[in-house]
């Protein structure tokens, strides 16, 4: 399997507080990696800092030869329509109807007709189970179809590799199910590449491929679920059995 | 936001103004999101601009009026009410009107996009929160206020001009030949040419700030208010400048 990213050694602080201090992986294509970490240990950051909208101190970042952190927010404009991002409670535009925020980034970035956009909306709803929520405004939908939404948007360019930042929490283990089941069905029907944050290990395990554990400013562990959930490792075991290991 | 110095502030809007200019090099443009902004802060400020024009236009005439009634002065009411109102009454009161009302809402719509995510949602989407929401409010600003200056303009001399027939007792055509006599093409301008600077002003403090909230619900209203007080002491201030200026180049007399 090809790489698709390559994170190399990045390091970053914000004043005295060292976040990030040396964090390398690769990231495959058709992968999904499902990256763990304590509260405030730079998980978000580090989705930021790989569509460039945090810089880090030092450190390297290719996706397609280009090194991110050393591209000017122009270059980048291009390298965005490549990675999408599905934003913790879905930054939904709150001017713009569902429809409108699903073909924003094809208005902006294509030459389609306005059938055309209509088409790929409709099948992207249909995707996120939201085909009846397509005319109404942001403030309008629940918690969980903010995110699903969200979602839909992220995808709308088909990006090569798709960031979601902790796209569970916050909800019912209903809605939670419902959106581990679209993310599985894009699975199956598009392959998707991604890296998956978040703090709920039975969603991680269902729809990764290989779990990333983030501590002390490091990648820690990195290995396939399978050899996750057989592990002895005690900084293993306080992620995935938290109420065990106290 | 942390607390800023001032050499920070200006380093800030400067890097912003840089970025702006740096970006209009290239499309997209979004005329249709500056013909939005032209109707909200234009369109939509007009009656408030309007309705404080005609306040501030009779209650001038009426002052200056009974106050040089006494020196025998009155005939002197439509050459000095129309020139103040052009030079200064119109461009000043306009602006810090445009600041109270469309920098504060900017601001707060900017700010509440940056802590709701929209703008980063906006960057990583591959589009330009600058392009799209500085540029267009700043280029809306560099039409409206100006536009709006001149109905205020017009609509100050007509109550000037109606105080003055009904409680002076001066002819309305003595008015308008006494405001003819005396406004020259380089009052008019010279009040434009400060309303231009103040609506850049304006726009792209209120923008700046909007894009620097931190710090949730609070942070937006803290932005706000900063904006309003700092756009609205700007204009103030640097009118003096800008008047002094104008004098001593000799555009204005
Ligand atoms: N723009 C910023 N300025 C200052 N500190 C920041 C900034 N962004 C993140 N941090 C700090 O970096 C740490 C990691 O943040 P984050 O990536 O959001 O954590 P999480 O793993 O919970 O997503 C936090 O302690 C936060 O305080
Ligand atoms: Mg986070």
């Amino acid at each position: 399997m090809s790489v698709v990213l390559k994170v190399e050694n990045i390091c970053k602080s914000f004043g005295e507080k060292k976040v990030h201090q040396g964090i390398t992986f690769n990231l495959h294509e058709g992968e999904i990696l499902s990256l763990f970490g304590g509260s405030g240990s730079g998980k978000s950051l580090l989705l930021r800092s790989i569509i460039g909208l945090e810089k880090p101190d030092s450190g390297h970042i290719y996706f397609e030869d280009k090194d991110i952190p050393t591209l000017s927010e122009e270059a980048l404009l291009d390298i965005r329509k490549k990675i999408g991002f599905v934003f913790q409670n879905g930054a939904l535009f709150d001017s713009l109807t569902v429809a409108g925020n699903l073909a924003y980034p094809l208005k902006e970035h294509t030459k389609d007709s306005p059938q055309h956009i209509q088409e790929k909306i409709n099948i992207m709803l249909d995707l996120v189970d939201m085909r009846n929520a397509a005319d109404l405004l942001p403030n309008e939908l629940s918690g969980g179809m903010q995110k699903r939404a969200g979602l839909a948007r992220a995808l709308m360019l088909e990006p090569k590799i798709i960031l979601f930042d902790e796209p569970t929490a916050g909800l019912d283990p209903t809605n939670t199910r419902r959106l581990l089941d679209n993310i599985l069905r894009l699975k199956e029907t598009r392959h998707i590449t991604g890296i998956f944050v978040t703090h709920d290990i039975p969603s991680a395990l269902a729809i990764a491929d290989s779990i990333a554990i983030l501590y002390e400013g490091k990648i820690a562990i990195r290995d396939t679920v399978a050899n996750i959930q057989a592990s002895t490792d005690p900084l293993v075991g306080a992620f995935l059995n938290p109420e065990k290991t106290k | 936001m942390n607390k800023k110095s001032p050499l920070q502030i200006v380093g800030g809007m400067g890097i912003l103004v840089a970025q702006v200019f740096r970006e209009a090099r290239k499309p997209p443009y979004y005329f249709g999101l500056i013909c939005e902004q032209i109707w909200s802060i234009g369109v939509g400020s007009l009656p408030l601009v309007l309705i404080t024009a005609l306040a501030t236009g009779s209650v001038m005439a009426l002052q200056f009026g009974y106050g040089v009634a006494k020196f025998g002065g009155k005939l002197y009411v439509p050459k000095v009410v129309a020139l103040t109102i052009l030079r200064e009454m119109g461009p000043v009161f306009t602006s810090l009107l445009v600041a109270g009302r469309i920098g504060s809402g900017i601001t707060s719509e900017v700010a509440s996009m940056k802590i709701s995510q929209q703008l980063d949602a906006m960057r990583a989407l591959g589009t330009s929160p600058t392009r799209r929401i500085v540029t267009t409010r700043i280029i809306a600003a560099l039409i409206s206020v100006p536009l709006l200056t001149l109905f205020s303009d017009y609509v100050g001399l007509l109550g000037a001009m109606l105080v003055c027939k009904n409680e002076l007792g001066i002819h309305t055509s003595f008015f308008i030949a006494k405001c003819i006599e005396t406004i020259r093409i380089s009052d008019f301008l010279a009040g434009m040419a400060k309303t231009v600077v103040f609506a850049f002003f304006i726009a792209l403090t209120a923008c700046w700030r909007g894009l620097e909230t931190a710090g949730g619900t609070e942070g937006v209203g803290r932005s706000t208010t900063w904006t309003v007080v700092t756009t609205s002491i700007f204009i103030m201030i640097s009118d003096f400048f800008l008047t002094k200026f104008l004098i001593m180049t000799g555009f204005q007399v």
